[in-house]
Formats: C-alpha cells, sequence, structure tokens
C-alpha cells in the first residue's frame, strides 16, 4: 500500500514534526499582529525611546546629566509641576465629586432612562476635544454667554476673568475628564448585586447606612479606577490648558511642546519628558497595587 | 453494515502532555469501517483531548493515525474529510438553516439546483424537510441538533465525530434522540466515534465502548462485555451500579473467599490470593429459607441493613460477616416486597457462578 | 406629582422625594456636559461677531467664509484623507493582530497585546516630539505618509481593544466547525468570524478615523505646510484670536461625529 510520507522511525512516532507543526503555527498567529507591532515599533517606541536616550546627552555629544540639573535648578520648573499637580489633583476631585452621584444615580435607573443618560455622556465624550476647548472659550471669555447672563441677572456687575486662566482650565478639563470617570465607575456599580443592599435594609439599615457601608466600598474599585485614568490623562494633557489657560497655565505637556517649539531645546524637553513618562509609569502601577489590594479587601467584606 | 465510504481508524502511540498533566497515555485504538464507537470517561479522562486529536485540533506531542491507510496525524483539519458535531451545536447565526447545512458543499464546489437537492436531501434524513429557510434562533434545541447532524452528514464524511452533542437537551428529549443518532448511523453506515460521559447514553448507542480515564483506554469491548466482564474496578463502577468485595482466590484458582464463604468463580483466576470480586445488585436474588442452592449458582449469608424503596425497584443492603455491604435491587411487586426479611433479619443471597467476576486487582 | 414625589424609586424604600436632590445633582451634571457641547451649535448661525446665543440675527456668514475659504477647504480636505488612509491602514492591522493574539492562546501573546496598547499609555505630547525628532532626520515631516502612519500608530491600540473585546463574546466553536466541515483557516475567519464581528469592526474603524480626524497634537508638529491638518488650523487659530468662523467649522465636526456614531449605533440595533 501507498503511504503518502515517509514513516518515521517506530519509536518517535513523527513527535519531531509534530512540534515543528505547532510551533510554526503558533509563529503565523503571532506574525498576524507583526505588521501592527512593526509600525508601532517604528513610529512610537524607537523614537521615544531616542528621545529619551536624547536626554542624556550633553551638547558635546557625550553622556551628561546637565539637562537634568538645569531642569532642577530653574525654578519654573517646580513651578510647572505643581501647577500640573495641582490642575490634575483638582480636576480628579472635582470629577469625582460631580460623577460619582451621575454615577449612582443611572445605575439605579431603569434600562430606558439609564440607556438617554448614557447618550448624554457618550455625545460629549466622541465629540474633538478641541471643539469642546473651543466652545467653552466662547463661552467663559468676558463678552462670552455666561459673563452676560451674570451680569443680566444681577449675579456680579464687572466682567468675570473666567479664562486665560486657571479657572477657566479647571472648568475644561474637568468637562473633558468628567466620561473618563463615569463610564468605568458606572461599570462598576452595574455589577454591585443590589441583593446585598436589601440585605442590609431587612436587617435593619437606614438607607444611607446601607448605602455607606455596602454600596460604597463595593463601588471603591471603579471610583478607584476611573480617578486614576483621570488624574493620569490630566497630567500629560495639552489643549485645554494651551487653550483655556492663555499662556498662564503652564503643565508639563505644555512646557515641553514650549521647549521645541519655541528654543528648539531638545535636552531640556527630553529630560522633562523622561519625567512625565516615568510618573505616568509609576503611578500606573502603583494603581495596579491598590486595585489588587482592593479586590482583597472588597473579598474578605 | 459499513457505509461505501466507510473507513477503520487506527491510532497508535499517542501522548498529549499538559505541563505536568498527561492528558493522552500512550493510546492505541482500532475502530472498525462504519462502527460506532464510544468513547466513555469522567470529566478531565481524556475523551474530547481523544476526539480533538482525531479531528486536527490538538497536535499531540507524538503518536500515529491512520484514517484507511492514510497517515493523518499531521493533516490540517480541513483536510480530514470529517464531520463534526459539537456539544453547543455551533450553528452559523449569521446564515439560514440552508445555509449552514449547504456551507461545507460549497466549500467543496457544488452550486445551484445539485445543491439544493443535497441540502434538502439532508434535511429529510433528520427529519427537518422544508426548515431550509429558517433562521437559527427561530430553533428549539432539538431541532438545532439536527440542523448540526444535517451538516456534519450532508457532504459524506468517511468519519464523523460528535463530542456529547445531547447534554444540552433535556431527559425525555435526549433518549429519543440517542435512537434516532443511532438510527441515522445505520443508515449511512459511517464510522462514527461519539464521546459521553453518560453510561447509559454509550450502552444503548454503541458497538463498542472505550472506556477511558486519566488519559488511557481501560477497557474496549462490546457494551454486554463491558458490563458483565469488566476488567477493573474504575469500569465495574463507572458502567452501571455495582458492589465490589475484597477475596481471597483458592490454590485452584477456580473458587475465592468472601467472608468465610467459598464462592465458584465464572472463569478460572490468572493467580491466587488477594482479588477484587464484582456483583452486579440485579444480579442477585433472595433465596427463600430453604431453596436448595442450583448446580451453577453461588450463596452468600448476610444479614440486611437497609432497604430503600425506589418506586419501580427496591436497593436493599445487605452486610457480610467481614463488614462490607453488599446491594441487591429487585422489581418493588407487591409479593416480593412481602417476601423480604426485615432489617437486622439474615437473609440467603443467591446468583450464578457466571455472574461472579473477578477483576484486575491493579485498581485502575 | 406629589404621588409620584412620595412613590418608591425602585426597590429600595427610598422615595422619590428623598432622592430629589440626587434628581437635581445628576441633572445638572449632565446639563453641564451637554450644553456647552452642543450650544456652539446655534451660536455658529449668529451674524454678528461675538457670537450670541440666541443669536440676534440668523445668518450664515461664518460657513460661508469657512466654504469660501480656500485655506480652510484645503485643510479640511486633508484631514478626511488622512483620516480615511488611517482607517485603511489601522483597521486591518489592528484586526489582524487582536485575532492572531486571540487566536494563539500563548501566554507570550499577553505580552504582545500590552505592547500594542502602549501609544494609549505613553503621554501624547512625548510621542509627538519623538516622532517630530525622527522624521527630522528622515525628511518625513509634513508628509501625507508620515503622518498617517503616526495617526495609525495611535488608532490601533482603540482597534485591538475593541476587536479583542468583541472576539472574547464570539463562540471561536464555529471557527472550528467551519475547518472540520473542509474551510482552511483563512476562510473560515473570512467566511464565518469576520461577518458575526462586523460591528466591532465598524466601530474600530470609526474610532480610528475620529482618533486620526481629531488629532491636534502630532498634527502640531509633524502635520504642517502642504499636510495642514483641519485642527492643526484650528488650533493656531484660538491661540491667536477667536475666528467665529470656528465655531461654523465645530458645527460640521459635531455633525459628522454625531452621524458618524449614529451610522453604528443603527447598523448594530439592524444587525439584531
Amino acid at each position: 500500500m501507498q503511504m503518502p510520507e515517509t514513516r518515521a522511525p517506530a519509536d518517535d512516532l513523527h513527535a519531531q514534526a509534530l512540534r515543528r507543526d505547532e510551533r510554526k503555527e503558533r509563529l503565523v498567529l503571532l506574525g498576524l499582529s507583526g505588521p501592527a507591532l512593526l509600525l508601532l515599533t517604528v513610529i512610537m517606541i524607537l523614537p521615544v525611546a531616542w528621545l529619551l536616550g536624547l536626554s542624556f546627552i550633553g551638547d558635546d555629544g557625550h553622556f551628561t546629566l546637565v539637562h537634568y540639573q538645569r531642569m532642577l535648578d530653574q525654578p519654573s520648573f517646580r513651578r510647572i509641576f505643581f501647577t500640573t499637580f495641582q490642575v490634575s489633583l483638582i480636576t480628579t476631585l472635582l470629577c469625582v465629586l460631580a460623577g460619582y452621584p451621575l454615577a449612582y444615580l443611572i445605575a439605579q435607573l431603569p434600562e430606558r432612562a439609564a440607556s438617554v443618560c448614557l447618550i448624554a455622556i457618550l455625545i460629549p465624550f466622541w465629540i474633538s476635544v478641541l471643539v469642546r476647548t473651543y466652545a467653552w472659550l466662547v463661552l467663559l471669555q468676558r463678552k462670552g454667554l455666561i459673563n452676560q447672563w451674570g451680569i443680566a441677572m444681577g449675579w456680579w456687575d464687572e466682567p468675570l476673568a473666567l479664562v486665560h486662566n486657571l479657572t477657566g482650565t479647571l472648568i475644561g478639563m474637568v468637562h473633558i475628564m468628567l466620561p473618563f470617570l463615569v463610564l468605568p465607575l458606572l461599570g462598576a456599580m452595574r455589577s454591585i448585586d443590589m441583593n446585598l443592599i436589601k440585605a442590609a435594609s431587612s436587617l435593619g439599615a437606614s438607607p444611607a447606612r446601607a448605602f455607606r457601608t455596602v454600596f460604597l466600598p463595593l463601588s471603591l474599585p471603579g471610583l478607584i479606577a476611573g480617578s486614576v485614568i483621570v488624574f493620569i490623562l490630566c497630567l500629560g494633557f495639552y489643549i485645554t490648558p494651551a487653550v483655556l489657560g492663555g499662556g498662564k497655565v503652564i503643565m508639563v505637556s505644555n512646557q515641553i511642546a514650549n521647549d521645541i517649539e519655541m528654543f528648539f531645546n531638545w535636552g531640556a524637553a527630553s529630560a522633562l519628558g523622561v519625567v512625565l513618562l516615568a510618573l505616568t509609569l509609576v503611578l500606573l502601577w502603583l494603581a495596579g497595587r491598590l486595585m489588587r489590594l482592593d479586590r482583597m479587601l472588597g473579598g474578605v467584606n | 453494515m459499513a457505509g461505501v465510504n466507510a473507513v477503520p481508524i487506527t491510532a497508535r502511540g499517542l501522548r498529549k502532555r499538559y505541563g505536568s498533566v498527561r492528558a493522552l497515555d500512550d493510546v492505541d485504538l482500532e475502530v472498525r469501517p462504519g462502527e460506532f464507537l464510544t468513547l466513555l470517561g469522567p470529566s478531565g479522562s481524556g475523551k474530547t483531548t481523544l476526539l480533538m486529536v482525531l479531528a486536527g485540533f490538538i497536535r499531540p506531542d507524538q503518536g500515529s493515525l491512520l484514517f484507511g491507510d492514510e497517515e493523518v496525524i499531521r493533516l490540517a483539519p480541513h483536510k480530514r474529510n470529517i464531520g463534526m458535531v459539537f456539544q453547543n451545536y455551533a450553528l452559523f447565526p449569521h446564515m439560514d438553516v440552508a445555509g449552514n447545512v449547504a456551507y461545507p458543499l460549497i466549500l467543496r464546489g457544488l452550486k445551484g439546483p445539485a445543491l439544493a437537492e443535497r441540502v434538502e436531501r439532508a434535511l429529510e434524513t433528520v427529519q427537518l424537510s422544508g426548515y431550509g429557510e429558517r433562521r437559527i434562533d427561530a430553533l428549539s434545541g432539538g431541532q438545532r441538533q439536527r440542523v448540526a447532524l444535517a451538516r456534519a452528514i450532508v457532504f459524506e464524511p468517511r468519519i464523523v465525530l460528535m463530542d456529547e452533542p445531547l447534554s444540552a437537551l433535556d431527559k425525555q428529549l435526549r433518549e429519543r434522540m440517542q435512537i434516532e443518532l443511532r438510527r441515522l448511523h445505520d443508515k449511512l453506515g459511517t464510522t462514527t466515534i461519539y464521546v459521553t460521559h453518560d453510561q447509559r447514553e454509550a450502552l444503548t448507542m454503541s458497538d463498542r465502548i472505550a472506556v477511558i480515564n486519566e488519559g488511557r483506554i481501560q477497557q474496549l469491548d462490546t457494551p454486554r462485555a463491558l458490563y458483565e466482564r469488566p476488567i477493573s474496578r474504575f469500569v465495574a463502577e463507572f458502567i452501571g451500579e455495582s458492589t465490589v468485595l475484597n477475596v481471597t482466590v483458592g490454590p485452584s484458582r477456580d473458587s475465592c473467599i468472601c467472608a468465610g464463604q467459598v464462592l465458584k468463580l465464572a472463569q478460572t483466576a490468572s493467580r491466587e490470593g488477594a482479588a477484587l470480586l464484582m456483583l452486579r445488585p440485579e444480579r442477585l436474588k433472595v433465596l427463600a429459607a430453604d431453596a436448595q442452592i442450583q448446580q451453577g449458582q453461588n450463596q452468600l449469608q448476610a444479614r440486611v441493613v437497609d432497604n430503600v424503596y425506589q418506586g419501580d425497584s427496591f436497593l436493599l443492603q445487605a452486610q457480610l460477616t467481614d463488614g462490607s455491604v453488599i446491594g441487591l435491587r429487585g422489581i418493588a411487586g407487591t409479593a416480593e416486597l412481602a417476601a423480604l426479611p426485615a432489617r437486622g433479619e439474615s437473609l440467603r443471597l443467591g446468583f450464578d457462578v457466571s455472574d461472579t467476576v473477578l477483576l484486575a486487582d491493579a485498581d485502575a | 406629582m406629589r404621588d409620584w414625589l412620595n412613590a418608591s424609586a425602585g426597590d429600595s424604600q427610598v422615595t422619590h422625594r428623598q432622592r430629589l436632590w440626587l434628581y437635581l445633582v445628576a441633572a445638572l451634571v449632565l446639563f453641564f456636559l451637554v450644553a456647552p457641547t452642543l450650544i456652539v451649535v446655534p451660536m455658529s448661525f449668529s451674524a454678528s461677531q461675538y457670537l450670541e446665543f440666541p443669536p440676534r440675527e440668523w445668518s450664515l456668514r461664518w460657513y460661508r467664509a469657512y466654504w469660501e475659504s480656500t485655506e480652510w477647504m484645503q485643510v479640511t480636505k486633508t484631514s478626511f484623507l488622512i483620516g480615511g488612509l488611517t482607517t485603511l491602514l489601522a483597521t486591518p492591522l489592528g484586526t489582524l493582530a487582536a485575532y492572531g493574539l486571540f487566536a494563539s492562546r500563548l501566554r507570550f501573546a499577553r505580552v504582545i497585546h500590552t505592547l500594542l496598547l502602549t501609544p494609549i499609555i505613553v503621554p501624547v505630547v512625548l510621542v509627538a516630539i519623538g516622532v517630530f525628532y525622527a522624521f527630522v532626520r528622515l525628511k518625513l515631516v509634513n508628509s501625507l505618509a508620515g503622518i498617517v502612519f503616526s495617526h495609525s500608530m495611535l488608532a490601533i491600540p482603540l482597534v485591538v481593544l475593541v476587536v479583542n473585546s468583541a472576539l472574547k463574546s464570539y463562540d471561536m466553536n464555529q471557527e472550528l466547525v467551519a475547518r472540520s466541515l473542509g474551510a482552511s483557516r483563512p476562510r473560515a475567519f473570512f467566511t464565518i468570524t469576520l461577518p458575526q464581528i462586523r460591528f466591532a469592526l465598524l466601530t474600530s474603524a470609526l474610532l480610528a478615523f475620529l482618533t486620526s480626524f481629531d488629532e491636534v497634537i502630532m498634527a502640531q508638529f509633524i502635520a504642517g505646510g502642504d499636510n495642514s491638518t483641519l485642527t492643526r488650523k484650528m488650533f493656531s487659530s484660538l491661540r491667536d484670536q477667536i475666528d467665529p468662523t470656528i465655531a461654523a467649522i465645530s458645527t460640521l465636526m459635531i455633525v459628522v461625529t454625531t452621524v458618524l456614531l449614529g451610522l453604528t449605533q443603527l447598523l448594530g440595533r439592524a444587525k439584531k
């Protein structure tokens, strides 16, 4: 009888060939992500790595820490990081204050009402940051809508300086970041088993107490996740402070861009960039540990 | 009964390890052309792994697999010409019934009226004529199963593989489908490998059953042979009810001592000494106090421990002097129930010598 | 009204009246989110330079200013072109990557998966100047190809995320069945899997387009000259003075985004 392929030695039974087949199949499947990886490596990983390396190279072309030294020496450095943290922290806090009640309500609503509310959150989410920032620019300016109404209603006499400063920047940032907090928080709240709340009430807890002792702790993982996302996004944010800050609110990303656009100071820009990237990664790592910790605590409860 | 296409399957030395777990431990298997062979075993026994190796979705670490004379172990699944039915049917929701059934034919280049005719014929075979335009989500579980079947056989594969296809159905439907499946197999004559953990199902449908545990085939035999002559404790306990007793085989090797009483064995034992004896509860009878023992019969003295009424039958538990408990199952007729001794009373159990079976003493 | 106030809100014993403050706060927040986003639309029709609301006089002058400006038209065309090319590049690359990683079931796949998501983690401004630095040396600054590649890099993580999550809720057994019935792996993917994840593909294509169309920071550095994008011109206009034409452009962008989003939602519902 004809054998379609040569027989391997009896005790081998195609072991080597099968192993090769398996490896080939795995490689092909992984290889499907090859083009995407290639693009990413060439367009992002290499340039960023190159850039980060640049922060350690002085004007003479040798390894140096002078850019970091200059960065630390400059008084503006401390101001910039203070501003960045200030904006990020306040924005995150405001988002939490405004977003938690909203998410809480949507989680309780029946499906149709909840979908309507969700659309109201998603529409601004999808619309370009530039467009939204521009809208706030128009609304907050001296002759803008807010000032017009405020004066007309008699709430204040002189037009308030609501834009080209910290206030305007914060308002814009909160507007942009709010969906980033509400969406993960809502997801976490929806997965909370409402039977636990009912159990708490049946045991005699008032609605406020049931909320405080059962719902709030269970919603914490989602809240932390959302807050971390918002904070990290704020750290690296560029557009809104640039437009609504009017040059007075300079965050790290704005400074980096300025260093290049105006001064072509690659050393300074890359040094700042390293710090920003390092901060982002540390925060992400911390958030990762926090989440796991929280899940453990949640489990114990 | 083998159909035109039916081929034998020969598997040799199949091995598959996942880390330290041996999913398949040197498996050899011979399936006759047109045979309905069931792979029977508990979860994690390796039966589904074996089926997937046959299908080509799992590559073993080594081994040989022949469909007829063709070595297929390295062949891609789509070239193996097999029909497959999964537990969750895996019908294509974006096509209607006819689309699903036509899919393998389209892959093979069929079109037009010839295609439509084959599809209709396949639907007729599974009693779903005229269902071609139905959407998948409008079908019941049983109907979906039949569409999956039609799709698996429409292209007349040389082998059909089924992975617990009936376990998602309710009891009544399942039992009906078992008979239908078997009838379909008889009609088509294709070599069929069927995976299940339900021993009753296996006994009902199969020409032969391969009992699998821990990656090895424990016993490959006809249903009756498996039931009456299990070779190991595992097989004895997995198929049907059984009582397994510790006995000592005597020097003549044709009898043994059980709780101090002598029993004649159905077959000569391979050696003397400690052994395991299996008794099937329904093969035991309660002997009247004065009844004589017949020629081909054994008896055991025991004491009634419990009696459970189960509607159509009763299960009596009787204890021997060495502490082991034997189960006896009988028909719960009025006369039979009345004749039973009460709890605590002594009892004589009678059974055929041919039902006095030793198991291989290696525990498997 | 009183009955409603006293009725129970949901399954707990809290009444609507007790929850009134919550409804108010939520309504305010929602208003805060939606109103400023949409207020630009009516304001863009105001005849006055000062973008009134409600407009005292309605006019299309800012739309005309946009339409008749060769500069604005040029950058708009460029943005649509780049957006389209980015979609065409990022969607297949991301989809294949997501599928390959999902089907391989290797532990190493997780590493690659994380790598593919890095553009979301790294602050965009860093990537922007890094790419700028590289492009200056490669003479790719302001080149169409350079911008499309850069935008695709930003879009791929989103495509991977969306397609991956669609695959997770997809029954891969169907592909196995298709292969057992005689379909090769690619054929099974194209005839069985792809049609069933097409909604996710559409969504990810839309995301890719929007990512490119709305992208500002990288455009600042590498999308200038002949290949300036709409966002770049808008951004520099914003920093100089408030050109009311931007209100008209913003409205158009809002319309484009909403229409595209609406389409995907409709198509998704039609599938069901």
